[in-house]
C-alpha cells in the first residue's frame, strides 16, 4: 500500500508545484517541496521496517504474475533497496532545507518541480525490478539531474558540463537499451527475476556476455567509473550546492546498487558458477582503477567542490570493488558504506554551500584563512575528512570492515589495504582544504594544484552577506550525525549481511517474486570486526593527517625526497590533469574505450 | 538477409557514434545522437518481429489464427522515441545559449577555451 | 589529446565493440522467429480481459501504464528543464518577424491547420481502437498549432497558444495520470494504476475503462509539452540579438 505513494507523491507535488508554483513566493515552494521530500523519507523508513519480514513485491496496475511470467512492472522493496531510498529523501530533505537560505534570488518553482521529480525517479529507480522500467527512471533522473545542473546557466563553465553530462549520459543510456533489447529477444522478459530464471537454464554464450557487459558499462557510466567519469567531474563542480548534495550522495551510487541487482537477481544463475571469478576481475578491476584514480586527481584540487566531485567518483569505484567481490557479505558492506558515506558527502557539500554563501569562495587557495569565523561548519568538514577516512568506530569504518572481512573471506588480502590508501587520500584531500580555509595552516600558493578557474566555482562572486545561519549549516550537522551515527545502529552490520544473504539467493528470490512463495527465513549471522579491521580504519584516518600535513607542508620535506618523488609520479599526474579537459568528443572516445576494454575482457575471461 | 536488420542497428550506432566523436559542430552533434537513438528503435522493432504475422491490433474483436507480432516492443519504442525527443530539445536549448553567448559552436573549442 | 590519437583509439576500441555487438546480435533468434511468451500472452488476452482492440495501446497504458506514468513526467521534466535553462530575462523587444511573406504559402498552411488539428484529436481519441493513441495524436495536434505560426502569422500563433493556459493543461496532463493512479488504490483498495473503470463495450470509444483517459489524459499532456518546448525555443528566436 506504500510502497506506490513513495513515487506517487513527489510527482504529485511536482505536478501541483508545476501548475501552482508560480503564484506563491519561492520559500513557500521550496517548504512544500522539503515537506514532501520530509514525508517520503520517513514512508522509507517505515518500509525498512516492513520488509525486513520478507521482500515486498508489489505489482502496479494489479497485473500479478500468470504461471510463473511476469506481465506486469514490479517494486521490490527489501531493507538494503529500502535503505538507499530513505538516503535519498534524507539527502533530498536536507539540500531543500538548505535551499531555503542559499538562494538569494527568488528562484523559480521549475527548480522544486525538477527536485521532487529527481526525488521521485531516483527512489523509483533504486526499488524497480524490470529493466525497462529502470532504464526510463534512468533517463528520468538524467533529465532532472541535467536541469539542476543548468541552474547558472550564465556561466561558460556550467553549459560546458551540462553538455558533457548530456551527451556522455545519453550514450550511456543507449548501451543500457541496447543490453535491455538483446536480453529481451534471448528471454522474451523484462523483469529481473523471471529474465534470471530464463537465462539460468541454459549455458552463458555471447549474446548473454555481451548483454551484462552492456549494461553494466551504461550504468557504470551513470555512477561515474572509470573512464567514463569525465563529465562527473565538469557536472558536479557547476551544478549549485545543494543540488550537488544529491548528486554526490546518491546519484552515482544508484548505479552500482542497480549493477548488484542486476548481477544478482538476473546474471547470477547463469554467470555466477563457472564464471564467477572473471565476473570478480572486471569489477574489481575497474573499481580499483577508479578508487586510486579518483583519490589521486582529488588530491591535486584546489576547488572544493571539483575535489569532492573525484572523492565520489573514488568512492564509487570503493563500492564497485565491495559488490565485485560477489558474495553476501560484499553486497552488505557496499550497501551499508553507501548509506553511510552518501550522508558523510552530503554533509559535505552542505558546508561546502555554507561555505559559498559566508565566504564567497570554494577554492582553497582563494579561500585560504577566511573561514576562521565559520567554526562549526570547519568540525563538520574536519570531521567528514575524518569519516571519509573511515575512522573507527564511525559509520563509514563499520561498513568498510565488512568489505575488509569479505574480500578476506575469499582470501583477497591484498584488497583492504588498497582500498585504506585510497580512503586516506580522499579524506587527506578534505583534511588538507579545511586546514587551509578554516585555520589557515599553511602558504596561500600550491603549484601542484589544479586551481578551480574563474567562473568554474558558479558559486563564487555572491554577496557574502550573513544570513539566518541555522538553515544553512543545520543539515550539514544533521547529516553528519546522521552518517557517522550510523556505526552505532545496533547490530546494523548483522542485520545488512542478513537481508544481503536472502538478496543473492536468486532461486528463493524469483521464486517469491514470480510465484508468490512465502519468504525463507532469515539465516542466522553473527558479525564481529577483528583486530584487521580496526587497524585498517585507525591506520586510514592516520595516514589521512599525515598526507594532509604533507600536502600543506610540501616544501619542509628534504630537497632529495621531493626530487625522487616529483620526477617519478609527476608526469603521469600531469598527464592525468590534461586529459580532463572537458572536451566531448575526448569523453565519448574514452567510454568507447571503457566499454570495449570491459566487454572484451569479460569476453575473453568466459571462454 | 536475415540477418540484415540487426546488421542495420549496428552501424546505425556505430555511424552516430563516431560522428559524435568527430564532430565540429553541435548541432551536428545532436543529430549523431538521434541517429544512435534510431538504431535502438531498429534493434527493438526487429527483435519483435514475426514473419507472417499482422499488427496487434484486432478490429474484428477476436485474435485472429494469424497471430500478430510482439507488442511489447513497440511499446517500449514509444516510450523510448519520447526519451529521444526530450532529450534532444535539452541540448539543443543549451546549444543555443551557447550560440548566444559565444557565437561558436565547435565541441573541441568549447572545451579547451576554459584553461 | 591531438585528434589523430583520439581518432586511433576510438577506431580501436569501436572495432572491438562493434565485434562484440556483432556477436551478441548472432545469438539473437532468427529475424521474424521470436517467441516471447510475454507478447504473446498479452496479444490475446487484452481484447477480453480490457476490451480494447489495439494492443499496443493496452500495454502502453495499462500492463505497463506505470512506464508511461514515467514518461509523461519526463516530458513534462523536460518543458521545466528547458523553461530553466532559457529563463533569463529576455528583452522587451521582440522582433515580430513573420517567417512567411508569400500569400499562396500563407493560404495553404493555414488551410491544412485545422485539418491537421482535427486528425490529430481523431489519432489520439482512437488510440486504443486503430493504431494511434495520446502520444501520436497529441504530436500531431502541436504540429497543427505550429503550422500555425510557420505558415501564418506570429500574433495568431500566439492568440492560439496562451502560456498560461497550456502550461496549466500540461501540469493537469501529468497530475491527472497519478490521480487516477491513486484512484486505483482508493476506489477499489486494488493497486496503483490499476483499471478500476467501467471497461464498456469493445470497439467503441466507451471502451477500456482507464485506459481511455490515460489515453486523453496523454494526449493532453504531449500536446502542450510540445507546444511549450516549440514555444520557447522560439521566443529565443524572436530575442536573438
Amino acid at each position: 500500500m506504500l510502497v506506490p505513494l513513495v513515487v506517487a507523491l513527489p510527482l504529485l507535488g511536482a505536478a501541483v508545484l508545476g501548475a501552482a508554483g508560480h503564484f506563491l513566493p519561492s520559500r513557500v515552494d521550496d517548504l512544500v517541496a522539503a515537506a514532501i521530500a520530509a514525508a517520503v523519507t520517513v514512508l522509507c523508513v517505515v518500509l525498512i521496517f516492513h520488509s525486513a519480514h520478507g521482500t515486498i513485491t508489489y505489482w502496479f496496475g494489479g497485473w500479478h504474475p500468470r504461471n510463473g511470467i511476469a506481465i506486469g512492472i514490479s517494486f521490490s522493496v527489501e531493507p538494503l533497496g529500502a535503505g538507499i531510498a530513505a538516503l535519498i529523501g534524507a539527502l533530498m530533505t536536507a539540500a531543500l532545507v538548505q535551499s531555503i537560505d542559499y538562494f538569494e534570488e527568488e528562484v523559480p518553482p521549475h527548480f522544486f518541480v525538477l527536485m521532487l521529480v529527481f526525488l521521485a525517479s531516483m527512489i523509483g529507480f533504486a526499488l524497480s525490478s524490470d529493466l525497462f522500467n529502470m532504464f526510463v527512471f534512468f533517463e528520468l533522473m538524467s533529465t532532472a539531474a541535467f536541469g539542476l545542473t543548468g541552474y547558472r546557466i550564465e556561466h561558460r563553465s556550467v553549459l560546458q558540463g551540462a553538455i558533457n553530462f548530456a551527451v556522455v549520459n545519453g550514450i550511456g543510456a543507449f548501451l543500457l537499451l541496447a543490453g535491455i533489447a538483446l536480453l529481451y529477444g534471448r528471454t522474451g522478459a523484462l523483469n529481473l527475476a523471471q529474465i534470471g530464471q530464463v537465462l539460468s537454464r541454459h549455458g552463458a554464450d555471447g549474446l548473454v556476455i555481451v548483454a551484462f557487459g552492456l549494461i553494466v558499462v551504461g550504468l557504470l557510466t551513470k555512477a561515474g567509473a572509470v573512464p567514463f567519469h569525465f563529465w562527473l567531474s565538469d557536472a558536479y563542480a557547476v551544478a549549485p550546492a545543494p543540488v550537488c548534495v544529491l548528486f554526490a550522495g546518491v546519484m552515482s551510487d544508484l548505479g552500482l546498487h542497480a549493477v548488484g541487482r542486476v548481477y544478482w537477481v538476473a546474471f547470477s544463475g547463469v554467470l555466477g558458477n563457472g564464471h564467477a571469478d572473471a565476473v570478480r576481475g572486471v569489477l574489481i578491476g575497474v573499481g580499483l582503477l577508479t578508487a586510486l584514480v579518483g583519490a589521486l586527481m582529488a588530491f591535486v584540487q584546489a576547488g572544493l567542490k571539483r575535489m569532492l566531485a573525484f572523492i565520489v567518483i573514488s568512492h564509487v569505484g570503493i563500492f564497485l570493488t565491495a559488490i565485485g567481490l560477489l558474495t553476501a557479505r560484499g553486497l552488505a558492506g557496499a550497501t551499508v558504506y553507501v548509506v553511510a558515506d552518501g550522508l558523510v558527502k552530503g554533509a559535505l557539500f552542505c558546508a561546502v554551500g555554507h561555505l559559498a554563501r559566508r565566504v564567497g569562495h570554494t577554492d582553497e587557495l582563494i579561500a585560504h584563512g577566511r573561514g576562521r569565523s565559520l567554526p562549526l561548519t570547519g568540525t563538520v568538514v574536519a570531521l567528514g575528512a575524518l569519516g571519509l577516512a573511515i575512522l573507527p568506530p564511525f559509520g563509514t569504518f563499520v561498513a568498510y570492515s565488512l568489505v575488509e572481512r569479505g574480500a578476506g573471506g575469499l582470501g583477497y588480502h591484498w584488497l583492504p589495504p588498497l582500498l585504506a590508501i585510497a580512503t586516506a587520500v580522499t579524506g587527506a584531500s578534505v583534511l588538507r582544504a579545511a586546514a587551509r580555509i578554516f585555520l589557515g595552516l599553511g602558504p596561500a600558493e600550491d603549484d601542484l594544484l589544479v586551481a578551480a578557474p574563474r567562473g568554474e566555482e558558479a558559486d563564487e562572486g555572491m554577496r557574502a552577506a550573513p544570513r539566518r545561519g541555522f538553515l544553512l549549516w543545520g543539515p550539514a550537522v544533521a547529516l553528519l550525525v546522521a552518517g557517522l551515527g550510523l556505526g552505532f545502529a545496533p547490530g546494523i552490520a548483522a542485520h545488512a549481511v542478513q537481508h544481503a544473504e536472502r538478496f543473492v539467493d536468486r532461486p528463493a528470490v524469483a521464486r517469491e517474486t514470480l510465484h508468490g512463495a512465502p519468504p525463507a527465513p532469515l539465516p542466522h549471522v553473527h558479525e564481529q570486526i577483528g583486530a584487521a579491521g580496526y587497524a585498517y580504519g585507525a591506520g586510514s584516518a592516520i595516514l589521512a593527517v599525515a598526507l594532509a600535513w604533507i600536502g600543506l607542508y610540501r616544501r619542509r620535506i628534504p630537497e632529495a625526497f621531493r626530487r625522487a618523488a616529483g620526477a617519478t609520479a609527476g608526469p603521469a599526474v600531469q598527464r592525468l590533469k590534461l586529459l580532463h579537459d572537458g572536451v566531448v568528443g575526448e569523453y565519448v572516445t574514452w567510454l568507447t574505450a571503457g566499454a570495449a576494454a570491459i566487454t572484451g575482457l569479460l569476453a575473453l575471461l568466459t571462454r | 538477409m536475415s540477418f540484415l536488420p540487426y546488421a542495420l542497428a549496428a552501424w546505425l550506432f556505430f555511424v552516430g557514434l563516431y560522428g559524435i566523436v568527430t564532430s565540429r559542430h553541435l548541432v551536428h552533434l545532436v543529430v549523431c545522437l538521434g541517429v544512435m537513438q534510431s538504431s535502438t528503435y531498429v534493434l527493438l522493432l526487429a527483435i519483435g518481429y514475426r514473419t507472417g504475422k499482422k499488427a496487434p491490433i484486432f478490429t474484428s474483436g477476436v485474435p485472429t489464427k494469424v497471430g500478430a507480432v510482439d507488442p511489447v516492443v513497440q511499446a517500449l519504442t514509444l516510450t523510448d522515441v519520447v526519451v529521444s525527443v526530450v532529450a534532444s530539445a535539452l541540448i539543443l536549448a543549451l546549444v543555443i545559449e551557447i550560440w548566444k553567448r559565444s557565437g561558436k559552436l565547435d565541441p573541441d573549442e568549447l572545451g579547451k577555451q576554459e584553461t | 589529446m591531438s585528434p589523430r590519437v583520439r581518432l586511433g583509439l576510438f577506431g580501436v576500441s569501436a572495432a572491438v565493440l562493434a565485434c562484440l555487438f556483432v556477436w551478441a546480435l548472432t545469438g539473437l533468434p532468427q529475424f521474424g522467429a521470436f517467441r516471447g511468451e510475454y507478447g504473446r500472452i498479452l496479444n490475446s488476452a487484452a481484447g477480453p480481459e480490457r476490451h480494447v482492440t489495439n494492443v499496443v495501446s493496452a500495454v502502453t497504458f495499462d500492463y505497463r501504464g506505470f512506464d508511461t506514468l514515467g514518461e509523461e513526467v519526463l516530458l513534462f521534466t523536460a518543458v521545466m528543464a528547458v523553461a530553466l535553462l532559457l529563463r533569463e530575462a529576455r528583452s522587451g523587444d521582440e522582433r515580430r518577424a513573420d517567417a512567411v511573406r508569400s500569400d499562396v504559402v500563407r493560404a495553404v498552411g493555414l488551410f491544412a491547420v485545422g485539418p491537421t488539428v482535427v486528425m490529430g484529436l481523431y489519432v489520439a481519441a482512437h488510440g486504443y481502437l486503430t493504431p494511434g493513441g495520446g502520444f501520436q495524436g497529441g504530436v500531431a495536434t502541436a504540429s497543427g498549432l505550429v503550422l500555425l505560426y510557420a505558415a501564418g502569422r506570429y500574433r495568431a500563433y500566439r492568440a492560439a497558444s496562451p502560456k498560461t493556459l497550456i502550461d496549466f493543461a500540461e501540469g493537469t496532463g501529468v497530475g491527472t495520470y497519478v490521480v487516477v493512479g491513486l484512484a486505483g488504490i482508493v476506489v477499489g483498495g486494488s493497486a496503483f494504476l490499476e483499471n478500476v473503470v467501467e471497461l464498456g463495450v469493445k470497439g467503441t470509444l466507451a471502451s477500456g475503462g482507464t485506459i481511455a483517459i490515460l489515453n486523453a489524459v496523454s494526449g493532453l499532456a504531449v500536446a502542450s509539452a510540445c507546444v511549450l518546448i516549440f514555444h520557447e525555443f522560439l521566443e529565443e528566436l524572436m530575442t536573438a540579438k
